[in-house]
């Protein structure tokens, strides 16, 4: 136990040497299965937001039949020249050339940023034309940044399924957003009305079905305000404008689905 | 006879929860559900485990003014390599808990180890109270886990028990099971039990 400061300096950068090594090697060995891991993780959540997943399917083979694409938040166009499967949303949006600050008074949902792309999964059916469209949703709640998918059947307007994939909300109260039963109140709900205005509305004054507005409501969850009204706002923003209302206006156009309904 | 009670002291005569009041936050973060508890209770016993041993076997060349860091340097690699796996191998748990993993390194009842008794102890007894100390740790968790689970949610390991009310069932969670606040109690509950038993625990007025 001797003290000298030189056998001191040599003992911390020894220790500090091993380990660092340790540590690398680890990381190095299991990233791979890590990153299949989350990659895996991602597409489960896709495909149960769109009602697609069931316990036991290979994903990987169910997900080759699903569309990747780009698509500019402002223009609505496709984006053909970055592949899509290589765009990040959550890296993008600490991009500032892939992303944009979101002015202050359309930031409803308190989203701060956004990325100028949206990467939008499609879902064709057998005759190889749009069954679903899914788009990635973030919103803020109590504790965290919730992120998750929204899935809109092809008249752009019907839910077919709702799921966050990672949020860090109290567990039991916000975090009831993972519940089945709750998920499954979104299914065939109508997030525009007849304007081609957002209606969805999550709403602690519950709604009877026949009366008016129910098919926009969903009950909130009880006992996290913040949360619920975080998801509400951040879809205004979503659907509105500036978020995926100029893309899902074009879908319309092009496949001259809005006259149908 | 010294193996035994290296590893079976801290679970009822010493637990590092009940009667030293060591590592009562994570006790209070990760209880709500059962399988966290569980990868949590794996979590600590790994790191204590490999701690206490590369702790002991370099007590005698760490100089004396560092070796809080020293400790603490290992710990937290023990850390970082306990979350590392858990994210190769069990990553949907790993997600739902992921802050907690990191804050094993903050576990007070690892450093009190390392401190306490691997820098005076040889390797193989080191293991043996890494061991023994997680095991204690991991049975208060448990039974706190299990109350706080079942009569919070209704479930099981996530298999549903008790038919919930807003399922149409017959039973109304008790929201305070919920909250991390409850787990004070149910611990206080346990020093209690315990110390009904073994009155060598109670503390002089």
């Amino acid at each position: 136990m001797s003290e000298s400061p030189i056998k001191t300096i040599m003992v911390a950068l020894g220790l500090c040497l091993v380990c660092s090594i340790m540590v690398a090697g680890v990381a190095v060995k299991f990233k791979p299965m890590q990153v299949k891991n989350a990659d895996l993780d991602l597409k489960k959540s896709i495909l149960s937001a769109a009602g697609m997943y069931q316990e036991g399917i290979d994903i990987d083979e169910v997900f080759e039949d699903i569309e990747v694409i780009l698509v500019d938040f402002e223009t609505g166009e496709e984006m053909d020249h970055i592949d899509a499967n290589e765009f990040n949303p959550e890296k993008a949006i600490k991009d500032p050339e892939l992303s944009i600050r979101i002015p202050d008074s359309e930031d409803v949902g308190n989203l701060l940023r956004r990325p100028k792309y949206a990467k939008v999964y499609l879902v064709k059916n057998d005759e190889a034309e749009l069954d679903k469209i899914i788009l990635p949703i973030t919103s803020k709640g109590l504790w965290s940044t919730m992120r998750g998918f929204l899935a809109l059947k092809a008249d752009t307007k019907t839910v077919a399924g709702f799921a966050y994939y990672s949020h860090g909300e109290t567990p039991g109260l916000g975090g009831e957003v993972d519940n089945p039963k709750w998920k499954e109140s979104w299914i065939g709900k109508k997030v525009f009305d007849e304007e081609w205005q957002p209606a969805i509305r999550v709403s602690k004054v519950s709604k009877e079905p026949g009366q008016s507005g129910y098919e926009h409501h969903i009950d909130a969850l009880s006992g996290s305000t913040i949360t619920s009204n975080g998801i509400d706002n951040s879809l205004q923003y979503w659907l509105g404008e500036s978020g995926y209302g100029v893309y899902l206006a074009s879908l319309r156009d092009n496949e001259n689905i809005g006259e149908e309904i | 006879m010294k193996i035994k009670e290296l590893i079976f002291d801290p679970i009822f005569r010493n637990n590092p929860i009940a009667l030293q009041m060591l590592g009562i936050c994570s006790a209070l973060a990760v209880t709500v559900q059962v399988e966290n508890v569980l990868v949590m209770c794996v979590g600590v016993i790994f790191v204590l485990i490999f701690s206490n041993l590369f702790v002991s076997l370099i007590r005698n060349i760490v100089p004396g003014s560092i070796r809080i860091i020293v400790q603490m340097t290992i710990i937290a690699s023990m850390v970082i390599i306990a979350e590392q796996l858990m994210k190769a191998y069990v990553y949907e748990t790993y997600k739902s808990m992921a802050v907690y993993v990191g804050l094993i390194i903050t576990n007070c009842i690892i450093m009190g180890r390392t401190e306490g008794f691997a820098m005076k102890s040889g390797p193989w007894a080191s293991i043996l109270d890494g061991l023994g100390n997680g095991l204690g740790y991991s049975f208060i968790l448990i039974v706190v886990g299990v109350f706080r689970e079942l009569f919070g949610s209704g479930t099981l390991m996530g298999y549903p028990l008790f038919e919930l009310v807003r399922d149409g069932g017959w039973y109304q969670s008790n929201g305070l099971m919920i909250l991390p606040p409850s787990a004070f109690f149910l611990i206080g509950f346990i020093i209690w039990v315990i110390r009904c038993f073994d009155s060598s625990q109670l503390e002089e007025n």
